[in-house]
């Protein structure tokens, strides 16, 4: 008989971990989150052009039919992104972790009916069952699994960005570069849309940061930071006064939220990304 | 605002009477092509050889539907941005295509090919793909079908909402809209 207290492992079978990500990329995709619905229903509070109200009301006439349907809210349901936080006392059994996750996305999008989006970059070749993902991993402290499932569009994040800036453009540069890639995305990653910024780092890590950022609920302070804070809010409020609107086709409500997240830098740089997300934001995550 | 009923083939007195910021119910026929079948008609184009499908006066939606469902005409099915087929559109236009319908900005290039060719650029509402499916009656699979999703399918679309962004004249209703609603900051 093994000694409990002596063996701190947990284990955790990869069947399980192939079922979880099955259903969570079926769940994200058909089922917007609630945090977005109220968003958006403020949103049409807000909107004083016509069409704009027209759009947003649209888009939770979808939101609504794609859950009762089980239909896919947009036919683009994403490339596959994964974060999992595995805690250091978990032991994997039953086969290798990352053909596991790669199952659950290979599962979920061929049984729920999902568009396999993924092709090679040159010869432009649907891989044919979605996969590979791109997996995000942590080690934590610990013995669960926290498994994040985000399906994310082409669309928008073909408007993301990231720089290199020096020191010395400081927050205004950040702001400055962020108003930019914003103005310039204009209609195209289907507004109102959620800005996740990522500053300091590497620039790997800017662009991780940015697209945890996009994470939190939507609407969400960082509440750690009272420069970000701020930052979050003028910029919130300066995107909506670009006129862009709801699908570009002009009002006051671009983005749903600014959210900014930031670590530190080298003393020769200041990495920031900008990770644009469409209105069909997506993510659902559970706890193994 | 008044929304008006229009039916494909676009026909020139159709297309000079559209006008940016027209909404428009559309009912017809259109192919669904994107990124990989416009380089494959493109290519083809170059190589002297004839397209799979017939395009004069023809509409392309920039769209690839999700898989369908058993019992359904087609899975959720909504317009790709469509800037990216900016280098393939004006050979398409000069082999008669006439209607475009996507999301986002087009090259100040393909503006004034819109015009020259007496083109209209539809948006439709991106996002929004489960409500749109409700709006396809019929769809099958008409060339390219090793593309996948991207295969060309012809779709049979009835009351298909889209609003007219850049019309036959040279106007565009993305910049006209947002400059209406810009608020300049001191």
């Amino acid at each position: 008989m093994e000694n409990k207290k002596s063996n701190p492992w947990r284990r955790i079978n990869t069947k399980r971990i192939t079922e979880t990500v099955k259903k969570l990329f079926i769940k994200a995709n058909t089922i917007l989150g609630a945090d977005m619905v109220s968003a958006l229903r403020y949103a049409l509070q807000q909107e004083e052009s016509p069409i704009g109200r027209q759009v947003l009301t649209k888009i939770l006439q979808n939101a609504d039919i794609a859950c009762h349907e089980a239909m896919p809210i947009c036919q683009d349901t994403g490339l596959a992104v994964l974060f999992v936080e595995m805690g250091q006392d978990v032991r994997i059994v039953g086969g290798d972790l990352r053909k596991a996750l790669e199952e659950g996305v290979r599962q979920a999008y061929g049984e729920g009916f999902l568009r396999k989006s993924l092709c090679d970059p040159l010869t432009r070749t649907n891989t044919g069952d979605n996969t590979p993902a791109v997996v995000h991993m942590d080690i934590v402290t610990g013995n669960q699994l926290r498994i994040i499932a985000m399906p994310k569009g082409g669309g928008s994040e073909n408007m993301s960005a990231a720089r290199m800036l020096t020191p010395s453009a400081g927050i205004d540069g950040i702001k400055k570069f962020v108003m930019e890639t914003v103005e310039k995305a204009g209609a195209n990653p289907c507004p109102p849309i959620i800005v996740g910024i990522g500053i300091g780092g590497s620039l790997e890590q800017a662009c991780i940061l940015a697209k945890k950022a996009l994470l939190r609920p939507v609407g969400g302070k960082n509440a750690s930071d009272e420069r970000l804070t701020q930052m979050e809010a003028e910029l919130h409020t300066r995107i909506n006064e670009s006129g862009i609107g709801p699908a570009g086709l002009g009002g006051r409500v671009t983005t749903l939220a600014v959210h900014a997240e930031m670590m530190p830098c080298h003393i020769a740089s200041l990495p920031v990304a900008v990770n644009i997300q469409c209105h069909v934001a997506r993510h659902q995550e559970t706890i193994i | 605002m008044e929304t008006r009923k229009i039916k494909t083939p676009l026909t020139e007195e159709i297309i000079i009477s559209l006008r940016a910021g027209d909404m428009v119910l559309l009912t017809g026929d259109v192919y669904t092509a994107r990124d990989a079948a416009h380089r494959r008609m493109y290519e083809a184009f170059k190589k002297g050889l004839s397209l799979p499908i017939d395009l004069s006066k023809a509409t392309i939606f920039y769209a690839a539907p999700s898989p369908t469902p058993e019992g359904k005409v087609t899975g959720s099915i909504g317009p790709t941005t469509s800037y990216r087929m900016d280098a393939f559109t004006p050979a398409l236009l000069e082999h008669g295509l006439r209607g475009m319908i996507g999301k986002g900005n087009r090259s100040p290039e393909i503006v004034e090919a819109i015009k020259r060719y007496g083109a209209v650029y539809f948006g439709a509402i991106g996002g929004i793909a489960a409500l749109t499916a409700q709006c396809v009656k019929r769809m099958e699979v008409v060339a390219y079908e090793d593309l996948g999703p991207e295969a060309i399918r012809k779709l049979t679309v009835v009351d298909l909402p889209l609003v007219v962004i850049n019309d036959s004249q040279g106007n565009d209703l993305y910049l006209s809209e947002q400059n209406k609603w810009r608020i300049l900051s001191v």
